[in-house]
């Protein structure tokens, strides 16, 4: 289906003292449910581990995010979701847990280059001198919730609700935006 | 004459002029001047005009004090007013004027005010304007408006095309004034390791150590701020940020601060402002200490300056105020102006000295200098109009009816002693004791503001601590205590010349007579004197808060920083009590005004509020969306044509979907998954209705009530499984309802075993209404869609085409329809697709108007119209959909109030007017007589209308009391002014009673 | 503007992270019960000037609902404990006593 399929801001890209970008389709599925109680059927399905409080793991083109203490985030290529969701729902008839696919309802971003913190300091009121690689933060940016995924010492992705993504957009360029450096992390 | 003395001036470069307007008149300063010094450079004494006397004014303080030079600045769309002169930094090209006269600056009609002594005293306008009522409008306020309030407000055609942000930080100790006591704290604190970051808001380092000549370790403090800035620079736990100032402190250590980033270089392509969202673990305030005036008759002449301020322009600038200054104090630390003055080459007629005698180490240094000190003199009056021509001398124990002696000068300087700045201090409820030896409202450190841990959160140190001599001893405590350091090297030590006690001198002469007293300012922006003060007292104004309400004294734009403990020693002397019972106004937040742009950050323009766009918002936006904001989501009103009234496009668009076919984007509507074991349980319980016995496959309307029985929302709920239900919410509602689902299942039944995923944006969905509907979804081919093989209330899922559809057989308009949802990703090629299969049987999409008027027409009722917040499913004749079955349901308590079901309620009704017009929106009926509260008695309300193009008259529904008894009766609504409408009530469903067309 | 600690996912966050939710431990009262029962549910709040249990939601986070003991009057935060309980945890109760010695106690 992926002919039919497009992400909420193709393309979009803004280049300033880091670099926003648009990530296109990403798969996403939510699962819920007692997290030691599916760690088997999450890791038989993802190849990945269920992750420590507020952190990421990963395996292959899988990923798993901590989201809450009853809930993670499934991360996988977009049109494998559907598949995935199946899956995950066969290991785990029977148990209390529910699965379901949101990849359509959020909009991915990465944001890039050393000085990340520097521009989502200007959003999000979150200390980043605590966040490293392999850690996710749920928040704001500005007046919407996002999560902050840190993949790499300089590189986030930042998930947010597909509905906002034009505003996300603005907001983040404008954050990075060349001549606005506060020099705020080193 | 003041002007730029031909050496000297450490903060200036002479070497890089500087050019720039004021009042249109081409001036030169120099790189490092503020626009104050600069003016004076020019000998611009003059800047302005007082609030209510428009009185000439001058600069009376050299900082963020300053209560008279307010310019306005800039011009066109970056136009400010009430820019302060002593703040502003200069830059090539810049423009300022003067701001609060008429018709010019050197003439001002409106300084006849200060002619009539008893005009705008304490009070004036609440005993002056009283009556009569009709001159209000067209004497007392045109007039007040003209000669009171300050500078004036920027066009509304003004777009600020400046940027601003707004930044989240975070450190163990801020510290805030980067004097030598902030560098200290800063200094102490850091070596420990911790987090620090200071805040200086002016260009420079080091405050007014240079310039009052303290020596630390027997060097200059130049030498040791230079070294210290270097040691700070270097340690990478510190952060070091000048033209930053701390704005407010608030609760568990949150710290608003203001970077002016481009104020003093407008060329740079950078944010104007930032405003510092600091969350900070341990604050200090070095933010030093402000001088006093004294309160002598013409003390806000031109040329009457803080003798601080002279100092300080003389030192940074090699401004000289005037060619022969006296100065006039109750202490010793103003005659370090005379010294300085002396050694400039300036004339120094006299230290005027208020104390009986003056043998301090200072004031013996004058007289080595040659300086005349006058001892237990006071100035009786101040001689000159627009600028300072000589001063009268008076004995300080005296009335002031005759003078002493006449000094010609023209320029004073003056000092009352200091004041420490708490404000920082005072913001989160830190309190102050009187300092019998200072005298001055100093911070208690017993009493600090309060964190999150209970501990107290701020410290002070330097002169904001009441340490005017011997700082860094100090601050390096207070850097200590709060980095939680221990074995920190010791600080070095500052000194200065021995100081002997100041003697308060609070009104000047000390029995000064009326007429001097109603020349004494207390607050010069605000132009209060101090015969206002004691007005007010006699009046009863014994409370300071009142006091300052009563006579402005402290309000404005500087909120008293020069003012007021002069103002407070003047009320307590008229309470005969001491200042301490008086006490102080609150200190508010910010320190001095911040923009409104700093405020706002990034929330302008389109990211003023976050707008959510549907997957298929840009087709609506390329083919004529009228767009209508649904909460944050902008939805299409309707689709206009070229040439088409929004009227015509809305009846076209209801008689398409009636006859043709029909698409609405209703994406925005609230889709929440309910899934677990108890998942039907649950659903009883949220909904009035019963849920749990749902099949499958199958769906059911339902409402739900808060638990005063009053109706929040409403939708169809589809059983996916035995598990799971898709509950649709109103659009406005998904949020809401999700959160509201999660309250209740963490908060009261947290045994239950159910989840909610909030699925609302993952699928684009799009209603296909109208006959031809399912003549188009089966051209796309797939799953089937006949009456038999999905009938009405029925959903399923499968391929439609290539799309990944789930198709809810349901209606909101009355026709043969089709819910269809996709995943978000494919919606917009769903939707072309739709458009383009459809094209030769007239496809057309609705707007949201044409959606309201389906659903009229069908007697549905829309959350938000017909509920208020106070209406219950009983009123809008949905009995049928409360459960009887159920022992509990949220709201089902509620609705057994009396007066809830009190048979008298308006309930919902058909309205049709007679003469076929649309009533009013809102409008409501009425009834002869008037209700208790002597207002037209009412029985009803409109709460749809619209016009119906399918039958072609107005329709609507209301409330009425006991409408549903009441069918055929004709009743009266209100129309505008006097005009009344006849409307017929009638059975709310005005097109298909039977449903036969929804039902195909 | 407050700091609260989540228990449900550890983040100290500021308030503009959080949704105040009003009092806690109030006792739902549903059909049948007096109206007296019923008005002290969904009306009566003790709005104290002191100790006060209130409930937060981490909206901008885990999304879950906690249970804070504040001081109205000092701002000071006792501790935060999960929502899934009818009355606050015996050392948060402890503490605010220490803290607050003429607090009346948890009624
Ligand atoms: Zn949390």
């Amino acid at each position: 289906m992926s002919d039919l399929a497009i992400s909420a801001l193709p393309g979009a890209e803004f280049e300033g003292f880091a670099t926003v970008a648009e990530a296109g389709l990403q798969g996403m599925i939510t699962l819920r449910g007692d997290l030691g109680a599916v760690a088997k059927a999450l890791s038989d399905v993802t190849g990945c581990n269920v992750p420590a409080t507020r952190k990421i793991t990963q395996s292959g083109a899988n990923a798993v995010a901590w989201m809450s203490p009853d809930e993670v985030l499934i991360l996988c290529p977009h049109d494998a979701a559907p598949a995935m969701e199946t899956r995950l729902r066969e290991a785990l008839a029977g148990a209390f847990a529910t699965v379901a696919t949101v990849s359509d309802a959020r909009a991915v971003f990465t944001v890039t280059g050393p000085a990340w913190r520097d521009a989502l300091a200007k959003l999000c009121p979150v200390d980043f001198s605590t966040l490293g690689a392999g850690d996710i933060r749920r928040t704001r940016a500005a007046q919407v919730a996002a999560a902050i995924l840190v993949t790499g010492p300089d590189e986030v992705r930042l998930i947010c609700f597909r509905s906002v993504a034009q505003y996300m957009f603005d907001i983040l360029s404008s954050a990075a935006s060349t001549g606005s450096e506060p020099a705020l992390y080193p | 004459m003041s002007h730029r003395l031909p050496n000297g001036g450490r903060l200036i470069q002479r070497g890089t002029p500087r050019k720039f307007t004021f009042n249109g008149k081409p001036m030169s300063g120099f790189a490092g001047d503020t626009l104050a010094a600069a003016l004076l450079a020019n000998d611009q004494m003059l800047l302005g005009r007082s609030f209510k006397y428009h009185r000439p004014r001058g600069v009376v303080a050299s900082g963020a004090e300053e209560p008279n030079a307010l310019v306005e600045l800039g011009t066109g769309d970056r136009f400010e007013p009430n820019q302060r002169a002593t703040t502003t930094e200069l830059f090539d090209g810049l423009t300022a004027a003067s701001q609060n006269h008429w018709p010019s600056l050197n003439f001002d009609l409106l300084s006849l005010n200060s002619l009539v002594p008893q005009f705008l005293t304490a009070g004036f306008y609440y005993k002056t304007f009283i009556q009569p009522r009709a001159f209000w409008k067209h004497v007392y306020e045109p007039i007040i408006r003209r000669s009171a309030g300050l500078g004036k407000a920027p066009s509304d055609k003004a777009r600020d095309p400046d940027r601003y942000e707004q930044i989240y930080a975070f450190c163990d100790v801020l510290v805030i004034g980067g004097g030598i006591a902030g560098l200290q704290a800063a200094l102490s604190a850091a070596q420990s390791g911790v987090k620090v970051v200071l805040w200086e808001q002016t260009a420079h380092w080091g405050g007014r150590a240079p310039v009052d000549g303290v020596e630390i370790d027997g060097n200059p403090a130049e030498d040791w701020i230079k070294t210290t800035l270097q040691t700070l620079d270097s340690m990478p736990n510190v952060q070091i940020r000048t033209r930053c100032m701390g704005a407010g402190v608030y609760d568990h250590g949150y710290v608003l601060g203001y970077e002016r980033i481009t104020d003093h270089a407008p060329q740079l392509d950078a944010p104007r402002h930032r405003l510092w969202r600091m969350r900070a673990g341990k604050i200090i305030t070095a933010t030093g200490a402000i001088e006093r005036p004294l309160s002598f008759a013409g003390n806000d002449v031109p040329g009457v300056m803080l003798a601080s301020a002279m100092r300080d322009y003389l030192v940074n600038y090699a401004i000289a105020p005037g060619a022969q200054i006296v100065v006039v104090t109750n202490n010793d630390d103003a005659y370090r102006t005379a010294i300085a003055a002396r050694k400039a080459g300036i004339g120094v007629a006299a230290v005027v000295d208020a104390r009986a005698e003056a043998n301090g180490a200072l004031p013996a240094q004058a007289r080595e200098l040659g300086i005349r000190v006058l001892t237990g003199k006071g100035v009786r009056k101040v001689k000159g109009g627009k600028r300072v021509t000589g001063v009268e001398l008076c004995r300080i124990e005296s009335k002031g009816n005759a003078h002493s002696e006449v000094l010609d000068c023209d320029a004073i300087a003056m000092s009352g002693g200091w004041s420490p700045v708490v404000h920082l201090w005072s913001h989160c409820g830190g309190k102050l004791i009187w300092d019998e030896s200072g005298h001055f409202f100093r911070p208690d450190p017993a009493r600090a503001p309060l964190g999150a841990d209970g501990a107290g959160f701020v410290l002070t140190c330097g002169a904001a601590h009441g340490d005017l001599v011997a700082v860094l001893a100090g601050a390096h405590a207070a850097g200590q205590s709060a980095g939680n350091a221990t074995a920190t090297p010791a600080p070095a030590t500052d000194s200065l010349p021995e100081e002997a006690a100041l003697e308060p001198v609070w009104i000047m002469p000390r029995a000064a007579d009326y007429d001097l007293r109603m020349k004494m300012w207390l607050d010069f922006q605000n132009d209060v004197k101090v015969s206002d003060v004691q007005l007010a007292a006699r009046e009863g104004y014994h409370s300071v808060e009142h006091t300052k309400r009563y006579t402005t004294l402290g309000m404005a734009t500087d909120q008293g920083k020069l003012s007021n403990i002069n103002g407070l020693a003047v009320l307590s002397d008229a309470l005969g009590q001491p200042i301490p019972a008086t006490g102080t106004t609150t200190f508010r937040p910010p320190y001095t005004p911040i923009s409104l742009g700093a405020i706002a950050g990034e929330a302008r323009g389109a990211a003023f509020q976050p707008l959510r766009k549907s997957p298929i918002h840009d087709w609506h936006d390329a083919n004529g969306a009228d767009w209508e904001p649904v909460g944050q989501w902008r939805r299409p009103y309707t689709y206009l044509r070229a040439g088409e009234k929004r009227d015509d496009a809305v009846n076209r668009e209801v008689k398409n979907a009636r006859e043709n076919v029909a698409l609405l984007d209703a994406s925005t509507l609230g889709k929440i998954l309910v899934s677990g074991p108890d998942a039907g349980r649950f659903l009883d319980m949220l909904y009035t209705n019963m849920m749990s016995s749902l099949k499958p496959g199958k769906c059911r309307y339902g409402l739900m009530c808060n638990e005063n029985g009053f109706l929040m929302d409403d939708g169809v709920v589809a059983r996916i499984d035995e598990q799971s239900f898709l509950v649709h919410t109103t659009s406005g509602g998904a949020d809401r309802i999700h959160a509201w689902m999660e309250d209740w299942l963490q908060c009261e039944w947290w045994d239950w075993k159910v989840h909610t995923v909030n699925l609302t944006e993952q699928f684009a969905q799009v209603a296909v209404v109208g006959p031809k509907a399912r003549q188009l979804l089966e051209r796309l081919g797939g799953m089937g869609l006949s009456r038999e093989t999905l009938p009405f209330m029925e959903w399923a899922e499968g391929k439609l085409g290539e799309f990944d559809a789930r198709v809810f057989r349901i209606s909101f308009s009355g026709e043969l329809s089709f819910e269809i949802a996709v995943p978000a990703s494919q919606g917009r090629a769903f939707w072309d697709k739709l458009m383009t299969e459809g094209a030769d049987m007239g496809i057309m999409p609705y707007g949201t108007e044409a959606l309201h008027i389906l659903r009229a027409e069908k007697g549905f009722i829309m959350i938000g119209d017909e509920t208020d917040g106070t209406v219950i499913p009983q009123d809008l004749g949905l009995n049928w959909a409360i459960s009887k079955k159920k022992d509990d349901f949220l709201g089902k308590r509620g609705m057994e109030r009396e007066a809830i079901v009190n048979p008298a309620r308006w309930k919902l009704v058909g309205l049709e007017t007679l003469d076929g017009s649309v009533l009013p929106h809102g409008a409501l009926a009425v009834v002869p007589g008037l209700n208790a509260n002597k207002q037209a008695r009412t029985e009803g309300r409109v709460t749809s209308t619209y016009y119906s193009a399918t039958l072609g008259r107005g329709i609507a529904m209301g409330l009425v009391e006991r409408g549903p008894e009441r069918m055929g009766e004709e009743i009266t609504f209100a129309g505008k002014g006097d005009k009344r409408i006849k409307a017929r009530i009638v059975d709310p469903v005005f097109y298909d009673k039977e449903g036969a067309k929804q039902n195909v | 503007m407050l700091i609260l600690t989540c228990p449900c996912c550890g983040v100290t966050a500021e308030e503009t992270e959080f949704h105040a939710g009003g009092e806690a431990h109030l006792k739902r009262f549903g059909p049948g019960s007096a109206d007296a029962e019923y008005e002290a549910y969904m009306f009566n709040r003790k709005n104290p000037r002191g100790v006060h249990f209130e409930r937060w939601r981490h909206v901008y986070g885990c999304g879950k609902w906690f249970l804070a003991a504040r001081c109205t009057m000092a701002l000071e935060v006792f501790g935060t404990y999960p929502a899934q309980t009818h009355e606050p945890p015996a050392e948060i109760v402890a503490k605010i006593k220490s803290k607050r010695p003429e607090w009346e106690g948890f009624a």
